[in-house]
Protein backbone atom coordinates (compact mmCIF):
# COMPACT_ATOMS: atom_id res chain seq x y z
CA UNK A 1 0.00 0.00 0.00
CA UNK A 2 1.34 3.19 -0.87
CA UNK A 3 0.94 6.13 1.69
CA UNK A 4 1.06 9.67 1.10
CA UNK A 5 3.89 12.01 2.38
CA UNK A 6 1.57 13.65 5.27
CA UNK A 7 0.51 10.31 6.39
CA UNK A 8 3.89 9.36 7.07
CA UNK A 9 4.55 11.91 9.21
CA UNK A 10 1.65 11.65 11.23
CA UNK A 11 3.40 7.93 11.99
CA UNK A 12 6.34 8.79 12.57
CA UNK A 13 5.58 11.80 15.25
CA UNK A 14 3.09 9.01 16.88
CA UNK A 15 5.60 6.20 16.83
CA UNK A 16 8.46 8.25 18.05
CA UNK A 17 6.37 9.75 20.54
CA UNK A 18 5.39 6.92 22.29
CA UNK A 19 8.84 5.38 22.03
CA UNK A 20 10.21 8.71 23.91
CA UNK A 21 7.30 7.97 26.63
CA UNK A 22 8.18 3.87 27.04
CA UNK A 23 12.41 4.55 26.59
CA UNK A 24 12.58 8.17 28.59
CA UNK A 25 12.44 6.51 32.10
CA UNK A 26 14.87 3.97 31.03
CA UNK A 27 17.60 6.60 29.91
CA UNK A 28 16.62 8.74 32.95
CA UNK A 29 17.14 6.19 35.16
CA UNK A 30 20.64 5.24 33.29
CA UNK A 31 21.89 8.26 33.79
CA UNK A 32 20.59 8.91 37.40
CA UNK A 33 22.60 5.99 38.42
CA UNK A 34 26.16 7.47 38.26
CA UNK A 35 25.24 10.60 40.14
CA UNK A 36 25.80 11.51 44.06
CA UNK A 37 22.39 10.80 46.02
CA UNK A 38 22.39 14.74 46.76
CA UNK A 39 22.42 15.12 42.69
CA UNK A 40 19.57 12.45 42.33
CA UNK A 41 16.98 13.92 44.33
CA UNK A 42 18.38 18.00 43.29
CA UNK A 43 15.51 20.06 41.63
CA UNK A 44 15.47 21.07 39.34
CA UNK A 45 16.47 17.71 38.17
CA UNK A 46 19.46 17.34 35.51
CA UNK A 47 19.79 14.60 33.17
CA UNK A 48 23.56 14.20 32.82
CA UNK A 49 25.08 13.25 36.36
CA UNK A 50 28.58 15.96 36.91
CA UNK A 51 30.71 13.38 37.40
CA UNK A 52 30.52 9.83 36.38
CA UNK A 53 30.67 7.86 39.58
CA UNK A 54 30.89 3.83 38.28
CA UNK A 55 31.41 3.18 41.72
CA UNK A 56 27.95 3.45 42.36
CA UNK A 57 27.31 -0.37 40.97
CA UNK A 58 30.15 -1.69 42.82
CA UNK A 59 29.07 -0.26 46.33
CA UNK A 60 25.48 -1.10 45.49
CA UNK A 61 25.87 -4.71 44.82
CA UNK A 62 27.69 -5.12 47.75
CA UNK A 63 25.41 -3.20 50.24
CA UNK A 64 23.43 -6.63 50.20
CA UNK A 65 24.66 -10.23 49.49
CA UNK A 66 23.46 -9.41 45.97
CA UNK A 67 25.53 -11.84 44.33
CA UNK A 68 23.38 -15.03 46.38
CA UNK A 69 20.45 -13.48 45.30
CA UNK A 70 21.56 -13.67 41.98
CA UNK A 71 22.47 -17.11 42.06
CA UNK A 72 18.80 -17.74 43.35
CA UNK A 73 17.43 -15.79 40.88
CA UNK A 74 19.60 -17.71 38.36
CA UNK A 75 18.58 -21.14 39.55
CA UNK A 76 14.85 -20.47 40.07
CA UNK A 77 15.17 -19.19 36.42
CA UNK A 78 17.14 -22.10 35.38
CA UNK A 79 15.63 -25.10 36.63
CA UNK A 80 12.00 -23.90 36.05
CA UNK A 81 12.41 -23.27 32.45
CA UNK A 82 13.82 -26.90 32.13
CA UNK A 83 10.74 -28.09 33.86
CA UNK A 84 8.51 -26.47 31.85
CA UNK A 85 9.67 -26.96 28.62
CA UNK A 86 10.29 -31.13 29.03
CA UNK A 87 6.83 -31.20 31.22
CA UNK A 88 4.45 -29.24 28.78
CA UNK A 89 6.04 -30.50 25.61
CA UNK A 90 5.44 -33.64 26.76
CA UNK A 91 1.37 -33.15 27.46
CA UNK A 92 1.05 -30.67 24.64
CA UNK A 93 2.02 -33.89 22.36
CA UNK A 94 -0.11 -36.34 24.38
CA UNK A 95 -3.13 -33.75 23.71
CA UNK A 96 -2.46 -33.17 20.48
CA UNK A 97 -1.29 -36.52 18.29
CA UNK A 98 -3.04 -39.00 20.22
CA UNK A 99 -7.36 -39.85 20.39
CA UNK A 100 -8.27 -41.85 23.58
CA UNK A 101 -10.74 -41.54 26.30
CA UNK A 102 -11.77 -38.55 28.87
CA UNK A 103 -9.10 -36.64 26.21
CA UNK A 104 -12.12 -33.40 25.54
CA UNK A 105 -12.54 -33.29 29.33
CA UNK A 106 -9.48 -33.39 30.71
CA UNK A 107 -8.49 -30.71 28.21
CA UNK A 108 -11.49 -28.56 28.71
CA UNK A 109 -10.14 -28.80 32.54
CA UNK A 110 -7.03 -27.69 31.50
CA UNK A 111 -8.24 -24.71 29.69
CA UNK A 112 -10.24 -23.55 32.70
CA UNK A 113 -7.56 -23.78 35.35
CA UNK A 114 -6.28 -21.03 33.68
CA UNK A 115 -9.45 -18.74 35.05
CA UNK A 116 -8.89 -19.75 38.71
CA UNK A 117 -7.21 -17.14 40.04
CA UNK A 118 -3.73 -17.55 41.86
CA UNK A 119 -5.16 -16.01 45.30
CA UNK A 120 -7.37 -18.59 45.26
CA UNK A 121 -4.47 -21.64 45.54
CA UNK A 122 -2.13 -19.65 47.42
CA UNK A 123 -3.06 -19.92 50.83
CA UNK A 124 -3.74 -23.83 50.29
CA UNK A 125 -0.34 -24.15 48.68
CA UNK A 126 1.58 -22.65 51.50
CA UNK A 127 -0.36 -24.38 53.96
CA UNK A 128 0.65 -27.25 51.24
CA UNK A 129 4.24 -26.53 51.04
CA UNK A 130 4.98 -25.89 54.71
CA UNK A 131 3.67 -29.60 55.27
CA UNK A 132 6.44 -30.80 53.05
CA UNK A 133 8.87 -28.78 54.65
CA UNK A 134 9.48 -26.71 52.19
CA UNK A 135 9.02 -23.14 53.78
CA UNK A 136 12.24 -21.33 53.05
CA UNK A 137 13.83 -23.52 50.30
CA UNK A 138 13.87 -22.76 46.50
CA UNK A 139 11.56 -26.11 46.34
CA UNK A 140 7.93 -24.27 45.96
CA UNK A 141 8.85 -21.99 43.37
CA UNK A 142 10.69 -24.75 41.66
CA UNK A 143 8.81 -27.92 41.44
CA UNK A 144 5.51 -27.20 40.47
CA UNK A 145 7.21 -25.79 37.34
CA UNK A 146 7.93 -29.48 36.33
CA UNK A 147 3.73 -30.50 36.28
CA UNK A 148 3.40 -28.23 33.63
CA UNK A 149 1.52 -24.63 33.12
CA UNK A 150 -1.77 -24.55 31.55
CA UNK A 151 -1.29 -21.57 29.69
CA UNK A 152 2.53 -23.08 27.72
CA UNK A 153 0.57 -26.25 26.95
CA UNK A 154 -2.11 -24.82 25.71
CA UNK A 155 0.57 -23.17 23.47
CA UNK A 156 2.56 -25.86 22.59
CA UNK A 157 -0.48 -27.96 21.40
CA UNK A 158 -1.89 -25.52 19.01
CA UNK A 159 1.59 -25.85 17.97
CA UNK A 160 1.89 -29.76 17.19
CA UNK A 161 -2.01 -29.94 15.97
CA UNK A 162 -0.55 -27.57 12.32
CA UNK A 163 1.79 -30.90 11.94
CA UNK A 164 0.48 -33.23 9.71
CA UNK A 165 -0.17 -36.56 10.07
CA UNK A 166 2.23 -38.40 7.65
CA UNK A 167 5.14 -37.32 10.38
CA UNK A 168 4.79 -39.63 12.97
CA UNK A 169 3.19 -42.24 10.69
CA UNK A 170 6.31 -42.62 8.53
CA UNK A 171 8.47 -42.91 11.87
CA UNK A 172 5.94 -45.76 12.98
CA UNK A 173 6.14 -47.98 10.44
CA UNK A 174 9.94 -48.02 10.66
CA UNK A 175 9.59 -49.19 14.17
CA UNK A 176 9.95 -46.42 16.55
CA UNK A 177 7.74 -45.90 19.46
CA UNK A 178 5.44 -43.03 21.03
CA UNK A 179 8.39 -41.85 23.19
CA UNK A 180 11.09 -42.15 20.25
CA UNK A 181 8.64 -40.23 18.01
CA UNK A 182 8.26 -37.64 20.53
CA UNK A 183 11.98 -36.87 21.42
CA UNK A 184 13.19 -37.60 17.71
CA UNK A 185 10.54 -36.43 15.64
CA UNK A 186 8.15 -33.56 17.84
CA UNK A 187 10.91 -31.56 19.81
CA UNK A 188 12.92 -30.51 16.88
CA UNK A 189 9.46 -29.48 15.29
CA UNK A 190 8.62 -27.63 18.31
CA UNK A 191 11.54 -25.96 18.74
CA UNK A 192 10.01 -22.52 17.90
CA UNK A 193 7.49 -23.16 20.22
CA UNK A 194 10.08 -24.37 23.06
CA UNK A 195 12.17 -20.97 22.84
CA UNK A 196 8.93 -18.97 23.23
CA UNK A 197 7.42 -21.16 25.96
CA UNK A 198 11.13 -21.04 27.40
CA UNK A 199 11.30 -17.09 27.31
CA UNK A 200 8.22 -16.52 28.69
CA UNK A 201 8.92 -18.31 31.39
CA UNK A 202 12.15 -16.99 32.10
CA UNK A 203 11.31 -13.46 32.24
CA UNK A 204 7.84 -14.12 34.55
CA UNK A 205 10.29 -16.00 37.09
CA UNK A 206 13.00 -13.65 36.82
CA UNK A 207 10.44 -10.87 37.89
CA UNK A 208 8.50 -12.60 40.36
CA UNK A 209 7.87 -11.12 43.69
CA UNK A 210 4.68 -12.57 45.40
CA UNK A 211 5.84 -16.49 45.10
CA UNK A 212 9.93 -15.56 46.56
CA UNK A 213 7.75 -12.75 48.98
CA UNK A 214 5.30 -15.74 49.90
CA UNK A 215 7.67 -18.93 50.48
CA UNK A 216 11.25 -17.34 51.48
CA UNK A 217 12.23 -15.75 54.68
CA UNK A 218 15.96 -15.77 54.95
CA UNK A 219 18.55 -13.44 52.78
CA UNK A 220 20.60 -16.36 51.98
CA UNK A 221 17.40 -17.49 49.66
CA UNK A 222 16.13 -14.76 48.46
CA UNK A 223 16.37 -13.31 44.35
CA UNK A 224 16.85 -10.51 43.06
CA UNK A 225 13.63 -9.07 43.03
CA UNK A 226 13.18 -9.64 46.99
CA UNK A 227 16.72 -8.08 47.27
CA UNK A 228 15.38 -5.02 45.24
CA UNK A 229 12.20 -4.52 46.82
CA UNK A 230 13.71 -4.43 50.35
CA UNK A 231 15.20 -1.17 49.19
CA UNK A 232 12.10 0.25 49.09
CA UNK A 233 10.43 1.12 52.97
CA UNK A 234 13.78 0.68 54.82
CA UNK A 235 15.90 3.35 53.16
CA UNK A 236 13.37 5.41 50.94
CA UNK A 237 16.06 8.14 50.33
CA UNK A 238 18.61 5.63 49.14
CA UNK A 239 17.49 5.71 45.94
CA UNK A 240 21.05 5.23 43.87
CA UNK A 241 21.48 1.88 44.79
CA UNK A 242 18.01 1.34 43.99
CA UNK A 243 18.57 2.26 40.61
CA UNK A 244 21.58 0.41 40.18
CA UNK A 245 20.57 -2.90 41.50
CA UNK A 246 17.20 -1.90 38.68
CA UNK A 247 19.02 -1.43 36.10
CA UNK A 248 20.93 -4.87 36.82
CA UNK A 249 18.47 -6.61 37.10
CA UNK A 250 16.30 -5.70 34.57
CA UNK A 251 19.41 -5.99 31.64
CA UNK A 252 19.02 -10.20 31.35
CA UNK A 253 15.14 -9.99 29.89
CA UNK A 254 15.31 -7.07 27.64
CA UNK A 255 19.04 -9.31 26.14
CA UNK A 256 16.86 -12.58 26.08
CA UNK A 257 13.75 -10.99 24.62
CA UNK A 258 15.68 -8.76 22.02
CA UNK A 259 17.58 -12.82 20.68
CA UNK A 260 14.32 -13.92 20.79
CA UNK A 261 11.75 -11.49 19.77
CA UNK A 262 11.65 -13.31 16.73
CA UNK A 263 9.94 -16.20 18.34
CA UNK A 264 7.42 -14.19 20.81
CA UNK A 265 6.08 -12.42 17.55
CA UNK A 266 4.80 -15.03 15.58
CA UNK A 267 4.65 -17.79 18.90
CA UNK A 268 1.98 -15.27 20.09
CA UNK A 269 0.12 -15.43 16.48
CA UNK A 270 -2.77 -17.90 16.31
CA UNK A 271 -1.73 -19.14 19.62
CA UNK A 272 -5.57 -17.79 21.35
CA UNK A 273 -7.88 -19.40 18.92
CA UNK B 1 -1.06 -59.55 21.89
CA UNK B 2 -3.28 -57.99 24.67
CA UNK B 3 0.04 -56.32 26.66
CA UNK B 4 0.58 -54.70 23.36
CA UNK B 5 -3.05 -52.99 23.12
CA UNK B 6 -2.59 -52.31 26.40
CA UNK B 7 0.62 -50.38 26.33
CA UNK B 8 -0.72 -48.49 22.85
CA UNK B 9 -3.80 -47.75 24.91
CA UNK B 10 -2.07 -46.31 27.96
CA UNK B 11 0.36 -44.37 25.74
CA UNK B 12 -1.11 -41.08 25.61
CA UNK B 13 -1.72 -41.31 29.68
CA UNK B 14 1.74 -41.54 29.96
CA UNK B 15 2.44 -38.27 28.18
CA UNK B 16 -0.01 -36.45 30.33
CA UNK B 17 0.69 -37.73 33.40
CA UNK B 18 3.07 -34.84 34.28
CA UNK B 19 -0.16 -32.23 34.54
CA UNK B 20 -2.38 -34.56 35.52
CA UNK B 21 -0.16 -34.70 39.11
CA UNK B 22 0.54 -31.12 38.67
CA UNK B 23 -3.58 -30.54 38.48
CA UNK B 24 -4.38 -32.64 41.44
CA UNK B 25 -1.02 -31.64 43.79
CA UNK B 26 -1.19 -28.19 42.82
CA UNK B 27 -4.47 -27.16 41.71
CA UNK B 28 -7.57 -29.68 42.60
CA UNK B 29 -5.99 -30.20 46.00
CA UNK B 30 -5.72 -27.00 47.04
CA UNK B 31 -8.41 -25.80 45.24
CA UNK B 32 -10.43 -28.04 47.71
CA UNK B 33 -8.49 -27.30 50.54
CA UNK B 34 -9.15 -23.80 50.03
CA UNK B 35 -12.63 -24.27 50.07
CA UNK B 36 -12.87 -25.88 53.10
CA UNK B 37 -10.74 -24.00 54.90
CA UNK B 38 -12.83 -20.59 54.31
CA UNK B 39 -15.67 -22.45 56.59
CA UNK B 40 -13.31 -22.00 59.77
CA UNK B 41 -11.30 -20.08 61.80
CA UNK B 42 -7.81 -20.77 61.21
CA UNK B 43 -5.06 -18.99 62.85
CA UNK B 44 -1.00 -19.85 61.43
CA UNK B 45 -0.56 -20.38 64.62
CA UNK B 46 -3.09 -22.98 66.76
CA UNK B 47 -5.38 -25.03 65.74
CA UNK B 48 -8.51 -24.38 63.21
CA UNK B 49 -11.66 -23.92 64.74
CA UNK B 50 -14.98 -24.49 62.36
CA UNK B 51 -17.57 -21.55 62.04
CA UNK B 52 -19.76 -22.68 58.91
CA UNK B 53 -20.45 -19.46 57.20
CA UNK B 54 -19.35 -17.48 59.39
CA UNK B 55 -16.55 -15.86 57.50
CA UNK B 56 -18.42 -15.05 54.68
CA UNK B 57 -21.48 -13.21 56.99
CA UNK B 58 -18.47 -11.81 58.90
CA UNK B 59 -16.89 -10.36 55.50
CA UNK B 60 -20.64 -8.90 53.65
CA UNK B 61 -21.96 -7.83 57.05
CA UNK B 62 -19.11 -6.23 59.39
CA UNK B 63 -16.21 -5.86 57.23
CA UNK B 64 -16.06 -2.64 55.44
CA UNK B 65 -12.38 -2.82 54.16
CA UNK B 66 -14.24 -5.53 52.18
CA UNK B 67 -16.44 -3.77 50.24
CA UNK B 68 -13.55 -0.82 49.98
CA UNK B 69 -11.52 -3.14 48.80
CA UNK B 70 -13.78 -4.57 46.12
CA UNK B 71 -14.81 -1.04 45.14
CA UNK B 72 -11.59 0.28 43.90
CA UNK B 73 -10.63 -3.41 42.59
CA UNK B 74 -13.75 -3.21 40.40
CA UNK B 75 -12.71 0.90 39.64
CA UNK B 76 -9.55 -0.08 38.67
CA UNK B 77 -10.95 -2.72 36.56
CA UNK B 78 -13.47 -0.34 35.07
CA UNK B 79 -11.12 2.26 34.27
CA UNK B 80 -7.97 0.06 33.65
CA UNK B 81 -8.83 -2.91 31.08
CA UNK B 82 -11.03 -0.35 28.58
CA UNK B 83 -7.83 1.92 28.66
CA UNK B 84 -5.22 -0.71 28.57
CA UNK B 85 -6.86 -2.71 26.23
CA UNK B 86 -7.62 0.81 23.46
CA UNK B 87 -3.76 1.98 23.60
CA UNK B 88 -2.89 -1.74 22.94
CA UNK B 89 -5.09 -1.75 19.95
CA UNK B 90 -3.97 1.84 19.09
CA UNK B 91 -0.34 0.84 19.14
CA UNK B 92 -0.98 -2.06 17.32
CA UNK B 93 -2.56 -0.29 14.30
CA UNK B 94 0.60 1.75 14.47
CA UNK B 95 3.17 -0.63 14.26
CA UNK B 96 1.23 -2.38 11.38
CA UNK B 97 2.13 0.64 9.11
CA UNK B 98 4.10 0.14 6.41
CA UNK B 99 6.79 2.23 7.43
CA UNK B 100 10.39 1.63 7.81
CA UNK B 101 12.16 1.36 10.95
CA UNK B 102 8.88 -0.34 12.17
CA UNK B 103 10.29 -2.83 14.11
CA UNK B 104 12.42 -1.54 15.98
CA UNK B 105 9.45 0.60 17.53
CA UNK B 106 7.85 -2.49 18.09
CA UNK B 107 11.08 -3.60 19.86
CA UNK B 108 10.98 -0.70 21.98
CA UNK B 109 6.90 -0.81 22.84
CA UNK B 110 7.38 -3.89 24.34
CA UNK B 111 10.52 -3.81 26.42
CA UNK B 112 8.90 -2.11 28.88
CA UNK B 113 6.78 -5.46 29.80
CA UNK B 114 9.16 -7.42 30.06
CA UNK B 115 10.39 -5.96 33.08
CA UNK B 116 7.56 -6.22 34.84
CA UNK B 117 6.72 -6.39 38.84
CA UNK B 118 9.42 -4.50 40.96
CA UNK B 119 11.53 -3.06 38.70
CA UNK B 120 8.53 -0.96 37.14
CA UNK B 121 7.39 -0.60 40.63
CA UNK B 122 10.56 0.94 41.62
CA UNK B 123 10.83 3.15 38.14
CA UNK B 124 7.56 4.59 38.45
CA UNK B 125 7.72 5.47 42.38
CA UNK B 126 10.78 7.20 41.72
CA UNK B 127 9.12 9.23 38.76
CA UNK B 128 5.92 10.02 40.59
CA UNK B 129 7.93 11.14 43.79
CA UNK B 130 5.98 13.98 45.06
CA UNK B 131 9.48 15.68 45.85
CA UNK B 132 12.21 15.14 43.32
CA UNK B 133 10.03 13.14 40.92
CA UNK B 134 10.60 14.13 37.23
CA UNK B 135 7.28 13.94 36.30
CA UNK B 136 6.33 16.69 37.67
CA UNK B 137 8.89 18.84 36.87
CA UNK B 138 8.35 17.96 33.31
CA UNK B 139 4.63 19.19 33.85
CA UNK B 140 5.91 22.48 35.87
CA UNK B 141 7.27 23.42 32.72
CA UNK B 142 4.05 23.31 31.13
CA UNK B 143 2.92 25.61 33.66
CA UNK B 144 1.32 22.51 35.66
CA UNK B 145 1.48 22.00 39.72
CA UNK B 146 2.19 18.53 39.17
CA UNK B 147 -0.64 16.14 42.24
CA UNK B 148 1.52 14.42 45.09
CA UNK B 149 0.77 11.14 42.98
CA UNK B 150 1.67 8.77 45.86
CA UNK B 151 0.33 10.48 48.80
CA UNK B 152 -2.64 12.10 47.54
CA UNK B 153 -5.64 9.80 47.70
CA UNK B 154 -6.91 11.13 45.13
CA UNK B 155 -4.33 10.38 42.57
CA UNK B 156 -2.95 7.62 43.60
CA UNK B 157 -5.25 5.47 41.73
CA UNK B 158 -4.70 7.18 38.80
CA UNK B 159 -0.61 6.63 39.45
CA UNK B 160 -1.06 3.13 40.16
CA UNK B 161 -2.97 2.48 36.49
CA UNK B 162 -0.58 5.30 34.79
CA UNK B 163 2.61 2.68 36.35
CA UNK B 164 0.50 -0.71 34.89
CA UNK B 165 -0.34 0.90 31.23
CA UNK B 166 3.67 0.63 31.45
CA UNK B 167 2.83 -3.25 30.56
CA UNK B 168 0.71 -3.37 27.38
CA UNK B 169 3.52 -4.54 25.21
CA UNK B 170 1.97 -7.94 25.64
CA UNK B 171 -1.64 -7.00 24.61
CA UNK B 172 -0.20 -4.95 22.08
CA UNK B 173 1.74 -7.60 20.36
CA UNK B 174 -1.24 -10.27 20.77
CA UNK B 175 -3.47 -7.74 18.34
CA UNK B 176 -0.55 -6.97 16.28
CA UNK B 177 0.08 -10.76 15.43
CA UNK B 178 -3.76 -10.48 14.75
CA UNK B 179 -4.02 -7.48 12.11
CA UNK B 180 -1.30 -8.78 10.40
CA UNK B 181 -3.35 -11.68 9.46
CA UNK B 182 -5.88 -9.67 7.79
CA UNK B 183 -5.36 -10.65 4.29
CA UNK B 184 -4.28 -7.50 2.64
CA UNK B 185 -6.36 -7.75 -0.33
CA UNK B 186 -9.59 -7.11 2.00
CA UNK B 187 -8.09 -3.70 2.60
CA UNK B 188 -6.79 -3.18 -1.53
CA UNK B 189 -10.72 -4.27 -2.52
CA UNK B 190 -12.19 -1.97 -0.29
CA UNK B 191 -9.94 1.19 -0.94
CA UNK B 192 -10.93 0.56 -4.50
CA UNK B 193 -14.61 1.36 -3.60
CA UNK B 194 -13.21 4.49 -1.99
CA UNK B 195 -13.20 3.32 1.56
CA UNK B 196 -11.24 5.62 3.94
CA UNK B 197 -8.43 4.01 6.58
CA UNK B 198 -11.34 5.21 9.69
CA UNK B 199 -13.73 3.36 7.73
CA UNK B 200 -11.74 0.36 6.83
CA UNK B 201 -10.79 0.11 10.71
CA UNK B 202 -14.32 -0.06 11.84
CA UNK B 203 -16.08 -2.26 8.96
CA UNK B 204 -12.99 -4.73 8.10
CA UNK B 205 -10.08 -4.53 10.99
CA UNK B 206 -12.40 -4.51 14.11
CA UNK B 207 -14.56 -7.02 13.09
CA UNK B 208 -12.36 -9.55 12.40
CA UNK B 209 -10.07 -8.81 15.58
CA UNK B 210 -13.32 -9.07 17.56
CA UNK B 211 -11.91 -12.76 18.96
CA UNK B 212 -8.67 -10.95 20.09
CA UNK B 213 -11.09 -8.63 21.96
CA UNK B 214 -12.85 -11.25 23.36
CA UNK B 215 -9.53 -12.85 24.78
CA UNK B 216 -8.03 -9.79 25.57
CA UNK B 217 -11.01 -8.34 27.32
CA UNK B 218 -11.49 -11.42 29.59
CA UNK B 219 -7.50 -12.04 30.54
CA UNK B 220 -6.74 -8.88 31.69
CA UNK B 221 -10.32 -8.04 33.74
CA UNK B 222 -8.44 -11.45 35.61
CA UNK B 223 -5.69 -9.97 35.72
CA UNK B 224 -6.57 -6.54 37.22
CA UNK B 225 -8.53 -8.42 40.29
CA UNK B 226 -5.20 -10.41 41.09
CA UNK B 227 -2.90 -7.25 41.16
CA UNK B 228 -1.11 -7.05 44.08
CA UNK B 229 2.79 -6.18 43.40
CA UNK B 230 2.40 -2.81 41.71
CA UNK B 231 0.06 -1.49 44.50
CA UNK B 232 2.20 -3.53 47.12
CA UNK B 233 5.54 -1.35 46.43
CA UNK B 234 4.20 1.76 44.72
CA UNK B 235 1.55 2.71 47.39
CA UNK B 236 1.41 -0.26 50.06
CA UNK B 237 -2.37 0.09 49.56
CA UNK B 238 -2.30 3.52 50.47
CA UNK B 239 -2.94 6.93 51.34
CA UNK B 240 -5.55 6.52 53.47
CA UNK B 241 -6.42 2.62 51.80
CA UNK B 242 -7.32 4.11 48.78
CA UNK B 243 -5.29 1.79 46.68
CA UNK B 244 -6.07 -1.44 49.14
CA UNK B 245 -6.87 -3.52 46.35
CA UNK B 246 -8.60 -6.75 47.11
CA UNK B 247 -5.63 -8.95 45.84
CA UNK B 248 -3.71 -6.89 48.59
CA UNK B 249 -6.54 -7.24 51.10
CA UNK B 250 -6.11 -11.11 50.64
CA UNK B 251 -2.45 -11.48 51.06
CA UNK B 252 -2.72 -9.15 54.27
CA UNK B 253 -5.34 -10.89 55.78
CA UNK B 254 -3.58 -14.62 54.78
CA UNK B 255 0.57 -13.12 54.82
CA UNK B 256 0.43 -10.54 57.28
CA UNK B 257 -2.54 -11.25 60.01
CA UNK B 258 -2.45 -14.63 59.63
CA UNK B 259 -6.37 -15.17 58.94
CA UNK B 260 -6.27 -18.11 56.66
CA UNK B 261 -9.42 -19.25 56.57
CA UNK B 262 -10.61 -15.88 56.60
CA UNK B 263 -8.54 -14.74 53.68
CA UNK B 264 -9.29 -18.51 51.89
CA UNK B 265 -12.90 -16.44 51.95
CA UNK B 266 -12.07 -13.90 50.39
CA UNK B 267 -10.28 -15.70 47.74
CA UNK B 268 -13.30 -17.62 47.18
CA UNK B 269 -15.45 -14.47 46.37
CA UNK B 270 -12.92 -13.05 44.65
CA UNK B 271 -13.07 -16.49 42.30
CA UNK B 272 -16.90 -16.23 42.02
CA UNK B 273 -16.69 -12.51 40.93
CA UNK B 274 -14.88 -13.57 38.13
CA UNK B 275 -16.44 -16.21 37.06
CA UNK B 276 -19.55 -13.84 37.11
CA UNK B 277 -17.78 -11.30 34.98
CA UNK B 278 -16.50 -14.29 32.63
CA UNK B 279 -19.71 -15.56 32.18
CA UNK B 280 -21.32 -12.17 31.32
CA UNK B 281 -18.73 -10.89 28.89
CA UNK B 282 -18.95 -14.33 27.31
CA UNK B 283 -22.76 -14.29 26.95
CA UNK B 284 -22.39 -10.73 25.62
CA UNK B 285 -19.83 -12.26 23.52
CA UNK B 286 -22.72 -13.05 20.89
CA UNK B 287 -23.65 -10.10 19.74
CA UNK B 288 -20.06 -8.44 18.82
CA UNK B 289 -18.20 -11.17 18.35
CA UNK B 290 -18.05 -12.16 14.78
CA UNK B 291 -15.91 -15.25 14.12
CA UNK B 292 -14.44 -16.42 10.75
CA UNK B 293 -16.12 -20.08 10.26
CA UNK B 294 -19.38 -18.23 10.76
CA UNK B 295 -18.64 -16.08 7.35
CA UNK B 296 -16.93 -18.80 5.85
CA UNK B 297 -19.05 -18.44 2.62
CA UNK B 298 -17.63 -14.75 2.20
CA UNK B 299 -14.65 -13.61 1.00
CA UNK B 300 -11.12 -15.75 1.53
CA UNK B 301 -10.46 -17.28 4.44
CA UNK B 302 -8.43 -15.30 6.95
CA UNK B 303 -4.65 -16.75 5.96
CA UNK B 304 -2.15 -17.52 8.42
CA UNK B 305 -0.73 -20.54 10.41
CA UNK B 306 -2.84 -21.64 13.03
Amino acid sequence: MKMSMKSKVIIYTLLTAVAVYFLAPFIYMFFTAFKTEAEAIAYPPRLFPSKWLFENFKNAWQSQPFGTYLKNSIIITVMTTAGQIISCSLVAYGFARFEFKGKNLLFMILLSTMMIPWDVTMIPQYMEFNLFGWINTLKPLIVPAWFGSAYYIFLMRQFLMGVPKDFEEAARIDGANAFQIYWKIFMPILKPSLILVGVLNMITVWNDYLGPLIFLHDRSKYTLALGLATFKGIHSTRIIPMLCITIIMIIPPIIIFIIAQKYIVEGTSGSIK
Amino acid sequence: MKQKKFIRNATPYFFITPWIIGFLVFTIGPLILSLGMSFFDWPLTSDPVFKGFGNYTEMFTKDTQFWKSLTISLKYAAIFVPLNMAIALFLAMLITQPVNGVKIYRTIFYIPAVISGVAVSIIWGWILNGDYGVLNYLLSLLGITGPRWLVDPAWALFAVILASAFGVGTMMLIFYTDIKNIPIDLYEASSLDGASPAKQFFCITLPIITPTILFNLITSVISSFQQVTLVMLLTGGGPLKSTYFYGLYTYNNAFKHHKLGYASANAWVMFIIILILTALIFKSSSTWVFYETEAKNGKKKKGGKK
